[in-house]
């Protein structure tokens, strides 16, 4: 990995309902990742849990902001939004429980396998919503293997 | 399996434009993006019935190499031209998911599970 260049930082803005651009945040953030020379299944991981914390913003909230965070030990990412927040965490984070309305799911979203996956995706993982506010999940993944 | 034998057995139609010489390890048949990304391995093919575009970035950050549409299903332009910028083949078929997915795994392209 190309190590002259850390650390590195970056940000996106997402747009919440927004279908159409859904999934380019987390196609930068691999590319950046790429260009760093970082592990393939490293950036798989972290791809796919960037992905589904960005399309948690497009589906559930009005808009949200993306971070990156790329340093010789670590990846960080964290995503919050202006959503509606979670009433359950604890439900939120079991496998096929969701609150998507019925149109997100005939996109082919909301079957409740997205907090899961990212938690399973992530080395470390931190889900913090407040009901009115917003949600925040961070994760980080390690680049160093123990 | 290489794409070709994939579009000679489904009697597929290639959708996009650019280099089909490619070949998948594996099939994974869902609609549903989250299963996708939650089970199918890199070096797939996706099969399925949705035909937006957040179909194409889920086979990229899956690192999915071709999306195979069934029961004749088009995308639209928007779908295409991002298929084409990331480098993924779009193919569709006649058959709806069910046969596509029997056919392919008679040839021993096996599922993801």
């Amino acid at each position: 990995m190309n190590q002259d260049k850390m650390p590195i930082e970056g940000s996106f803005q997402i747009i919440g309902g927004n279908f159409t651009t859904a999934g380019e945040a987390s196609s930068e953030v691999k590319t950046v990742l790429t260009d760093l020379g970082v592990d393939g299944d490293i950036i798989r991981r972290i791809a796919i849990a960037t992905f589904e914390a960005e399309m948690n913003v497009i589906i559930y909230a009005a808009a949200g902001q993306l971070f990156y965070e790329v340093t010789d030990e670590y990846i960080k990412i964290r995503v919050q939004d202006m959503g509606p927040g979670i009433e359950d965490t604890n439900r939120a984070m079991q496998e096929g429980y969701s609150t998507a309305p019925e149109w997100v799911r005939n996109m082919g979203w909301g079957a409740g396998m997205g907090l899961p996956n990212m938690k399973k995706n992530a080395d470390t993982f931190l889900l913090d919503s407040v009901v009115g506010e917003g949600t925040t999940v961070e994760m980080t993944m390690n680049l160093i293997k123990e | 399996m290489t794409l070709k034998e994939i579009i000679t057995a489904l009697d597929a139609t290639v959708l996009t434009e650019g280099d089909i010489d490619i070949s998948v390890q594996h099939a994974c048949s869902a609609d549903l993006m989250s299963d996708v990304l939650y089970y199918c391995k890199a070096n797939s093919l996706l099969i399925t019935g949705l035909i937006q575009p957040h179909v194409v970035r889920t086979a990229e950050i899956a690192g999915i190499k071709a999306i195979l549409f069934v029961q004749n299903k088009k995308p639209d332009i928007t779908t295409i031209e991002l298929a084409q910028k990331k480098k993924i083949p779009l193919l569709n078929t006649s058959l709806c998911m069910y046969k596509a997915s029997g056919i392919l795994f008679k040839y021993d392209l096996n599922g993801c599970g």
